[in-house]
């Protein structure tokens, strides 16, 4: 799986950018996060859950609530467009390099 | 885990460095930037022209489903020396970024590796981080546009 280009494809959802927005300044429960939505919980969640796996949030247990605050680190390397830049050419000379693999000479 | 590809683009400076290793052998590895149908495989655009050779040069074009002209540029090539070494102009027709001068080095590993060393050069540190930032964009567009032939493809 290519958790580079998931990030990329994590961005580009309105309501995913909205959340990263609203914990960028502070730590919020999902049900926080959810009052902002007229969305179904569920699909909050959902929401979370993906922006957790590509770790652009971070979880953290607090007492019995557990806040999503955004990973600071990461946040950055997706804004960069160096990352972005390598990531198309390492595509490129991946490609290259399967096409070149499976090469027969022409007679 | 360490990156095959290895970009260096240092902050204010108008030129930028790519470094791949490949498990290729070096003359299957030049074969690909000097032979047209493969270039054109890997790049993702048709190769209208390209002589590879000294003072040779090569033009790119890349026309969306409907026929449209979506990407041009062309350059010219100023050394090639096979299996080693590849310098040559390359120029985006329609896109102010005026010219980057890139030089390819190649280099043999072990029988089935190889190393490439890419260095680009532009006119200016902002044209180089337009470059980047476009060239971001443009592999996009490409990929969206495989997707569509692919959707095309199924639906005949």
């Amino acid at each position: 799986m290519n958790l580079r280009r998931d990030v990329f494809q994590a961005i580009a959802d309105p309501t995913r950018r909205t959340i990263l927005l609203l914990v960028a300044t502070q730590s919020l429960t999902a049900g926080a996060i959810a009052s902002n939505f007229d969305t179904a919980r569920p699909t909050v969640s959902k929401h979370l859950q993906i922006l957790t796996e590509c770790e652009l949030l971070e979880q953290e247990q607090n007492g019995r609530e557990i806040y999503y605050h955004i990973n600071a680190t990461r946040m950055k390397e997706v804004a960069d467009f160096l990352e972005p830049f390598r990531q198309l050419w390492d595509d490129r000379f991946n490609k290259l390099e399967s096409i070149m693999k499976n090469y027969k000479p022409k007679k | 885990m360490e990156q095959k590809t290895k970009l260096r683009a240092e902050d204010g400076k108008q030129e930028y460095t790519i470094t791949r290793d490949f498990d290729l052998p070096v003359d299957l590895l030049f074969k690909a930037f000097t032979e047209s149908d493969l270039l054109e495989q890997w790049m993702g655009t048709k190769v209208l022209k390209l002589e590879s050779k000294k003072h040779g040069s090569y033009e790119l074009e890349t026309k969306d489903p409907q026929g449209k002209v979506m990407f041009r540029a062309n350059g010219t090539i100023h050394e090639l020396i096979p299996d080693r070494k590849i310098i040559r102009t390359f120029e985006m027709e329609n896109a102010p970024v005026g010219v980057q001068l890139e030089v390819y080095e190649f280099e043999s590993v072990s029988d089935g590796t190889s190393k490439l060393w890419m260095h680009v050069i532009y006119e200016s540190v902002e044209k180089r981080d337009q470059v980047m930032k476009f060239g971001l964009v443009q592999g996009i567009n490409w990929a969206h546009n495989r997707l569509q032939d692919v959707l095309n493809n199924l639906k005949k």
